[in-house]
């Protein structure tokens, strides 16, 4: 077995190894079924509300929201990024937000915006887009700085209009810069959504999670929360599978 | 990277103030409170035992689940972190475990703890205790192969290895995940506050929205970022000056 499966095959044990000893004490009785069903029964449920369909607009609205979120947050952030790097003065001056911004509560302001967009689907893309603008902008400027400086003074040697050297020159060099703020901006999207959802908000993944919750209603809830879970893994997970490509082509490693 | 500026923190804040005010003005006084009026409310509000039972409250749950994403980040980082496989096995799967939206397990953590501070508690060190194990786990990876030669040249036991070629070599980038860790707690302590509890800056938050009272969620919203942003400068600057040792 080569190094590669080997790493692999522990990865798999280690998801597997607790999932078989959480389905093991469900069915001794050792974790009851008010607290926890079954990673089986989880299962089940799962693909019975998902054939049921009666979900499916819940899972549209959240993935919506999401990825009005994230595609807002990219462009602007990788719009700003590049704004912003050219201007040195304002860049000193938005460092200390950018390197603070993180510790920031970002859920505490969602109230606030409820009161002042009310609760429709407003609040919950801005919770998601305000949570990953400032990682977009941050991986935007590090690739930006990553641009040697031959490359731009051959651009000018060339004579080469800005738009030109962003196209040409600048973007595809700091690409895999940019790639890891937008595999970002997908699970910040993702987890600002959701948490908004969850917090207050009349429809949604996180709303039914919620609702169910309330109401003590395993049966759905958990199934949800495993769709949660499989999304948002799944999601980071290829969007790190071509994040490595990405890298590894560039010859940048990791 | 430009170096940061002094002044820039203060300008920071003097725009932001701006901004705030300029949002208000836009936007009138059912929506927002202006900045003035919101200070001067939270620094009347600061004085009430009622408010400072709230911040008591959060206050106890956050330092509790602080030192337990600490500690917990910390064992699991440095355990992660002497083998090389181990790191190479945890590392996507810590990663992976970062993405997911932690809000969805709440119902989990409130079952298995139950309504009051230990669910808190629970939730808080939830959020931190993956960043700092990742960032340890990493900053072990990361340390000069020469230290770790020297350490086995001088026959160094484990103990001993942990303690003085470990730790300090790894300090600057712990710090970052402690950094990292102390806001995700905050936040997540404070979410936990938002349902099922009677008590802290999270619950006011949330019959705050009930009651529509903007004066009331821009105070704890205005408390919550000043407090974190401070923090998080103070481990910035230590973390900046840690770095520059080397």
């Amino acid at each position: 077995m080569t190094r590669p499966q080997r790493i692999a095959l522990y990865q798999a044990l280690a998801v597997i190894v607790p999932v078989l000893l959480l389905e093991a004490g469900c069915r001794a009785g050792i974790v009851k079924p008010l607290t926890m069903p079954a990673p089986s029964a989880m299962t089940v449920g799962l693909v019975q509300i998902l054939a049921s369909g009666r979900m499916n607009a819940a899972i549209l609205k959240t993935l919506a929201n999401v990825a009005a979120a994230f595609v807002s947050s990219a462009i602007v952030g990788i719009a700003m990024g590049a704004v912003i790097h050219r201007i040195a003065p304002v860049r000193r001056l938005l460092e200390p937000l950018f390197s603070t911004y993180y510790a920031v509560p970002i859920y505490g302001f969602y109230p606030l915006f409820i009161v002042v967009f009310g609760l429709g689907d407003a609040p919950q893309v801005l919770i998601g887009f305000m949570l990953a603008v400032v990682g977009v902008i941050v991986s935007t400027l590090n690739g930006l700085d990553s641009v040697p400086r031959v490359l731009t003074k051959t651009a000018r040697v060339w004579r080469m209009s800005g738009v030109q050297t962003a196209l040409q020159i600048t973007l595809p060099y700091a690409a895999p810069h940019l790639f890891t703020g937008v595999k970002l901006a997908a699970a910040y999207s993702f987890i600002g959504v959701i948490g908004a959802e969850f917090i207050m908000s009349q429809s949604g993944l996180g709303y039914e999670i919620r609702f169910a919750f309330d109401n003590l209603d395993n049966g759905v809830m958990y199934p949800l929360i495993l769709l949660i879970l499989i999304v948002s893994v799944g999601l980071n997970m290829t969007l790190d599978h071509w994040d490595r490509r990405l890298r590894a082509r560039r010859g940048a490693g990791r | 990277m430009s170096r940061s500026l002094p002044w820039a923190p203060v300008a920071l804040i003097v725009l932001l103030l701006v901004l705030w005010q300029g949002a208000f003005l836009l936007a009138g006084p059912d929506a927002l409170a202006a900045p003035l009026q919101t200070i001067a409310y939270l620094a009347q509000q600061l004085t009430t035992p009622e408010f400072q039972q709230h911040i008591a409250a959060t206050g106890t749950a956050f330092l509790i689940a602080l030192l337990i994403a600490i500690a917990g980040g910390l064992l699991i980082g440095l355990m992660l972190g002497l083998s090389r496989t181990a790191t190479e096995v945890a590392e996507p799967l810590l990663l992976a475990g970062n993405s997911i939206p932690k809000i969805a397990l709440y119902p989990i953590v409130l079952l298995l703890f139950g309504i009051g501070l230990s669910a808190k508690v629970a939730f808080g060190a939830l959020h931190g205790i993956i960043p700092v194990a990742i960032f340890t786990m990493s900053a072990c990876r990361n340390i000069a192969p020469v230290l770790l030669k020297s350490a086995a040249v001088m026959r160094l036991s484990r103990a001993d290895r942990i303690r003085s070629i470990l730790l300090p070599a790894a300090l600057p980038d712990i710090v970052t995940g402690v950094r990292m860790g102390f806001s995700l707690t905050l936040i997540g302590t404070v979410l936990g506050e938002m349902f099922g509890s009677q008590s802290g800056l999270g619950y006011l938050l949330m019959t705050a929205i009930g009651l529509q009272n903007t004066q009331v969620i821009m105070a704890v919203t205005l408390l919550l970022v000043a407090f974190a942003a401070t923090v998080s400068t103070a481990l910035l600057a230590y973390e900046r000056r840690l770095r520059s040792r080397y």
